[in-house]
């Protein structure tokens, strides 16, 4: 446990914290952002530096922004002041046991905490990115299909504006 | 490749290192990688920001700053005071934390990237394995800054020119970074040092620059489009766009805050200019060999500077995208192109370059770029514009 440990786990604790309890849903996206950093933080401690790189990437920068854009949207721009705790907080504690109760036994029963030595660090770009296209290709050809589908299908919602007869506009477009 | 010249700043820093006591050094050892980096393109800053507006002027036939020092070139001294002791106003009814965090955010990340950019011979901040991974992960973070500033604002012009900047920028990051997958692909790493040093080998006179292939010409002119959009930058301005949103995201902002955007702004740029400078300009070596014999920072800077009288050029020479425009070309356009480049590149491998690479890929990427133009706009049928509500 070193200092840098320290302050990374409270960075990421106290902003997963905050972005449940803060009134403002925009303010807790950000705080959401916060913990997002400080988790990338985690992974380039553990020499990881790939994973972390493309956690800020991709959770820093796209998620939070689409976490961002649907609260505008689905709000309209004005931040409503949420109900910190609604009525259904008795079966969100019990579907939060039963999913930490889940990973936790699935990750005491693997092989990594049998024996806790056994994997050496080979989290760089290179090695992953072998595994990837050798071991594990088919789950990223499963992965590549439904970012496709995902596409397609946004593209799909948007289409239907285009066909509906736009008076006298014709060169109405969709961004 | 004259050796201390070449190396003086590295030079330079180790003896100053060597001053101070031993449990010191690494500290100071970071110090000094920082302090420069801020400095040096700090003060590029102040002094592109008086070329702007002199070029500017030029190009549009006036004489542009000419009063504060020598032809004016103390400008941006003057504006730094000003913009020191103006008053900080902040709107009642605006996100006070926020609104004061965002230019941070807008800056932080930016100066963050300019650590991985190889200045020169073993002139890099860090040498990360993933570095090209790292500039992306970085720049992708001042979106969010943009967001924050024109939300907390509380403005609905700052609102939209904040959603504009994020949608353009989110658009203009998937062409900017397929441009830079190609460039990672065919060198085989991701750390900018090694791409640097794979193109700094001459074959004959002329230097293994990736622009000098077929897929790095294509490359590097997709990735020179879409950084300019990224920097936000004419004509990309669209967020900024004063004729119809004022200043977009930062209208709000005043005094030092709204130099800190400036200054993101520039350096955002400045850094997006380096990185295309590493990736496709051979970083700091010369493009001929016989001109190997001037300090390699010298090209780097070299460089940067001829790209921002590009840009410069650029802002004073085309007029503004309209929204639905500024899209339709990145996905329609740009992005279909980036990944047809990948294949370029592929093919360009097993073919073996040379002579015959050329003429295979010239010819497939001509192709692609035709009748990709081509089929963008024969969908279009330009008629006589009719308004809704206007007529």
């Amino acid at each position: 446990m070193t200092i840098s440990f320290i302050i990374l786990a409270i960075l990421v604790l106290a902003g997963a914290a905050l972005a449940m309890s803060l009134r403002n849903l925009v303010h807790c996206a950000l705080c959401l952002v916060l913990s997002f950093t400080g988790l990338a933080g985690l992974f380039l401690q553990l020499q990881a530096q790939f994973v972390g790189f493309a956690q800020i990437l991709v959770y820093g920068g796209a998620v939070s922004i689409l976490v961002v854009f649907a609260i505008l949207l689905t709000r309209s721009g004005d931040t409503q002041e949420s109900a910190e705790i609604n009525r259904d907080w008795v079966i969100g504690c019990w579907i939060a046991a039963i999913v930490f109760s889940t990973l936790a036994m699935a990750l005491l029963s693997s092989a990594f905490f049998k024996e806790p030595q056994a994997v050496p660090g080979q989290a760089d770009a290179r090695a992953m990115g072998h595994e990837l296209m050798t071991r594990y290709v088919l789950p990223l050809e499963a992965v590549a299909l439904l970012l496709t589908a995902a596409l397609i299908g946004a593209a799909l919602i948007a289409m239907p504006e285009l066909r509906k007869p736009q008076g006298h506009a014709p060169d109405k477009e969709v961004a | 490749m004259s050796g201390w010249l070449d190396q003086i700043f590295v030079l330079l820093k180790r003896w100053a290192v060597g001053l101070f006591p031993e449990p010191l050094q690494p500290f100071i050892s970071i110090l000094l990688s920082i302090a420069p980096i801020i400095a040096v393109f700090g003060l590029l800053f102040g002094i592109v920001t008086v070329l702007e507006r002199k070029g500017l002027g030029r190009i549009q036939n006036r004489l542009g700053p000419n009063r504060v020092g020598p032809y004016g070139f103390l400008q941006f001294v003057a504006d730094g005071i000003k913009a020191l002791i103006k008053e900080d106003v902040v709107p009642a009814a605006a996100d006070r934390v926020v609104h004061f965090i965002a230019p941070f955010v807008m800056l932080v990340p930016v100066l963050l990237a300019y650590s991985v950019l190889p200045f020169g011979r073993g002139m890099t901040a860090i040498d990360f394995d993933a570095g090209v991974l790292f500039f992306f992960a970085a720049g992708s973070v001042t979106e969010l800054a943009l967001f924050m500033a024109g939300w907390s604002s509380r403005n609905k012009y700052s609102l939209l020119g904040a959603l504009r900047a994020i949608a353009q920028m989110i658009s203009y990051e998937v062409p900017l970074i397929l441009a830079a997958a190609v460039v990672v692909m065919m060198m085989g790493s991701l750390s900018t040092v090694a791409i640097v040093e794979k193109q700094a080998v001459f074959s004959g006179i002329l230097a293994n620059w990736n622009i000098f292939t077929p897929w790095g010409l294509a490359a590097f002119l997709l990735f020179i489009v879409a950084a300019v959009a990224e920097s936000n930058r004419s004509p990309f301005d669209l967020p900024e766009g004063e004729s119809e949103i004022i200043a977009g995201y930062f209208v709000e902002y005043s005094g030092f805050k709204f130099a800190l955007f400036f200054l993101g702004e520039y350096l955002g740029m400045f850094a997006v200019s380096g990185l295309a400078i590493t990736l496709f300009l051979g970083g700091w070596s010369a493009p001929f060999s016989f001109l190997d014999w001037l300090p390699s920072w010298f090209w780097f800077f070299a460089k940067l500077l001829c790209f921002v009288a590009f840009y410069i050029w650029i802002r004073g020479t085309l007029p503004r995208l309209r929204m639905d425009q500024l899209m339709n070309f990145a996905w329609k356009f740009l992005i279909p192109l980036g990944l047809f480049n990948l294949i370029i590149a592929a093919i360009w491998h097993f073919v073996g370059g040379g002579l015959r690479g050329w003429a295979i890929c010239g010819a497939l990427l001509l192709a692609a770029y035709t009748g990709l133009g081509n089929a963008l706009f024969k969908r279009r049928k330009w008629t006589k514009r009719t308004y809704r509500y206007a007529s």
